[in-house]
């Protein structure tokens, strides 16, 4: 198989989905915590277009869902009235990237009849929705994070391959504890120092930290050697003659060197640290109800009649290996020595 | 032998710095175990101060961890607040547990990986190449989080293996298992295949392709194909002459892969409820059991560390390059 083949779908796919879920208020019908009460563990609306009656119908349609009688979580089509389902219908205001606010949304049917294109979960919430609100999360927390910790592995093994001496001894003593422990239990033992509820919001933000933290160790020790290499270069030592500065030579000669071992490093984290959030999020310990993310919603899973009646709520989880393997794919085509898939 | 030892010092000190770090991480925590009782009405705020002040959890960080240093030494692993008991009982049946768990998987996964990555390597491009890179792909792109759900709804759905836990309760030997013990060691592995395989197959493709990679290179090495041309039975070449001399990396791999697997068998425990170090960092994580949080992570890091180490002592017997030096 040539090495290139399906870089491009994978960079096609990657786009949609972070295109999909940066503006989730928009493709997503509801809101993520949004709750029909009466509709739990409803399994994934059917969209028809032909009716009881044979006819075709141009405008997709669905039948509302309709407890089985005695019955509150089985569920069958109540097929007295068609409920069509309608594009750009105005809904439930959401803001645009946090800035303008809006109704538009791209799909949806009347009140009386909602639409679940993956079912709703133990609350009666559309799937749907928090996986693409969930995602936002789940996706941005692997991206901002590994930046993060490829830019603190950046300055640390910058700063310790550039000055030797007792700070390299320091930071390479320290990155070696860092990386002795098995990555989750450092984890864990990092986000132990935070409280063990964090308000949805800060959790976000101190999830990237956490795993920045967490991080930066592996980063710094390759690109410290990338510098020591690069400070015995004899160009960097005529540079160095000729009177230019420390800035000047880290700026013009080490950075360029170490850049591709740090986008080596964030391929390897990305994907990574999307896990990482999930993993943490599947335990309670990191984006908490009811804000979703695709950890907490696979949580749910834990329940074994969960697992075994409701298929649906497997959807994170295909959204996550789908978005692992577009990012390995991607990756495995454009930077060297990553995974190959 | 002054390699080895060097070795040995090396890892102790990394394992004190490391118990040094998840020590400072754990205690920069707001709140501690004792935090929750004075939402309590029964329980008096003087009560809390003074188990507060009982466990030390009032002195400065240095003296606590010298303290903690100190009941290691005697045996005690620190205290656990919510057993109320001494660590250490309670981290044994975890560790070896623990222990069962990695060591089932470690065993899984170089059974399959080896033969199948040789074969891989020995005739590429034909199917058991395509079938490894196929596998390797897949388990690649799929978590051990949704492996192990997955796993998981096989055993709810099909019932042939118990879904999560460690042993039976209260069923009766019987049948071919009618000895106590046999039957206890019988029903144990069975809860232990389904988390063992999924280790195994987080594991599988990093050992597949390396095993590959590593063979495949060994392969086309001159002294191959002079041994070819002496005549000597491929499969005998493939087993006594080139995997030994490609044994050097996938040693390091052994070392390398025990550190994964620790940190994996985390998640595997914790879906499978195996009571293992895993499960227990998290129970204590989310009751704030301070001791109990730094041993289960020590107790991890001491795993992956001794691993490194017995892959160094591994590679010093078989390298003869190592032991010169």
């Amino acid at each position: 198989m040539s090495l290139r083949k399906g870089a491009p779908l994978a960079i096609a796919a990657l786009l949609l989905c972070h295109a999909m879920v940066l503006f989730a208020g928009f493709f997503a019908p509801y809101s993520p915590e949004m709750q029909y009460r009466l509709l739990a563990f409803a399994p994934p609306t059917y969209i028809h277009f032909v009716d009881t009656q044979g006819r075709l119908h141009i405008r997709p349609f669905m039948y509302r869902w309709a407890p089985l009688p005695g019955s509150l979580s089985e569920f069958r089509e109540d097929r007295n009235s068609i409920h069509p389902v309608h594009f750009f219908v105005p809904g439930g205001e959401y803001k645009i990237l946090g800035l303008f606010a809006s109704r538009m949304h791209l799909f949806g049917t009347d009140k009386q009849a909602p639409v679940f294109l993956i079912g709703t979960d133990a609350y009666g919430r559309d799937q749907f929705s928090r996986l693409l609100y969930g995602g936002r999360i789940s996706l941005f927390t692997g991206l901002l994070a590994a930046a993060i910790a490829v830019a603190l592995g950046l300055c640390l093994g910058g700063i310790a391959g550039y000055y030797g001496g007792l700070v390299d001894d320091a930071f390479m003593r320290g990155a070696e504890i860092f990386l002795a422990m098995p990555w989750l239990y450092l984890l864990l033992a990092v986000r132990a120092a935070l409280p063990l509820h964090i308000a949805p919001e800060q959790a976000f933000v101190l999830l990237i930290a956490v795993l920045g933290v967490v991080g930066w160790a592996r980063p710094a020790r390759l690109i410290r050697g990338v510098v020591l290499s690069a400070k015995q270069r004899e160009y960097v030592l005529a540079a160095r003659g000729f009177g230019a500065s420390d800035l000047y030579i880290l700026r013009r000669h080490v950075l360029p060197q170490a850049f591709g071992v740090a986008l080596n490093q964030a391929a390897l984290y990305i994907p990574q640290f999307i896990l990482a959030e999930v993993t943490l999020s599947f335990f309670g310990l990191g984006v908490s109800e009811p804000a979703p993310s695709w950890g907490n919603m696979l949580a749910g899973l834990q329940r074994y009649y969960v697992l075994e009646s409701c298929w649906w709520m497997f959807a994170p989880a295909v959204a996550l290996v789908a978005v692992l393997l577009a990012y390995y794919r991607m990756f495995s085509c454009y930077v060297l020595n990553t995974p190959r898939v | 032998m002054r390699f080895l030892l060097r070795r040995a010092f090396q890892s102790l000190l990394l394992l004190m710095g490391a118990s040094v770090l998840s020590f400072v991480f754990v205690s920069l925590a707001p709140g501690d175990f004792f935090a929750e009782m004075r939402l309590n009405p029964e329980i008096s705020a003087d009560t809390v101060r003074a188990l507060r002040a009982q466990n030390e959890l009032n002195r400065p960080l240095p003296v606590r961890y010298l303290h903690w240093i100190g009941s290691i030494s005697k045996g005690d692993w620190g205290f656990s607040f919510a057993y109320n008991s001494p660590a250490a009982p309670i981290l044994w049946s975890r560790t070896r547990n623990t222990l069962l768990l990695t060591c089932t998987a470690t065993a899984f996964a170089w059974l399959v990986a080896m033969p199948l990555g040789i074969w891989a390597a020995a005739r590429p491009g034909n199917w058991t190449d395509l079938f490894a890179g196929g596998v390797v792909a897949v388990l690649l792109a799929t978590p051990e989080l949704v492996l192990a759900l997955l796993l998981l709804l096989f055993a709810v759905r099909t019932g042939y293996l118990p879904a999560g836990g460690f042993a039976s309760v209260g069923t009766l030997p019987s049948g071919m298992w009618a000895n106590a013990a046999w039957h206890h060691a019988a029903d144990v592995s069975k809860h232990l295949f389904l988390p063992g395989v999924c280790l195994a197959a987080g594991l599988l493709p990093l050992l597949l392709s390396h095993v590959r990679t590593a063979m495949a290179e060994i392969l086309q090495s001159p002294f191959i194909a002079a041994a070819r041309g002496f005549g000597i039975p491929f499969r005998r070449l493939l087993w006594r002459h080139a995997l030994p001399a490609a044994a050097n990396p996938l040693i390091s791999l052994f070392g390398f892969s025990i550190g994964m697997l620790v940190s994996s068998s985390l998640l595997v425990e914790a879906v499978f409820s195996w009571p293992g170090l895993g499960q227990l960092m998290l129970e204590a994580i989310r009751q704030r059991d301070f001791f109990l949080m730094v041993d289960a992570a020590i107790l991890a890091t001491a795993f992956l560390i001794l691993g490194n180490f017995i892959a160094d002592v591994l590679l010093y017997l078989s390298d003869p390059r190592i032991r010169v030096e």
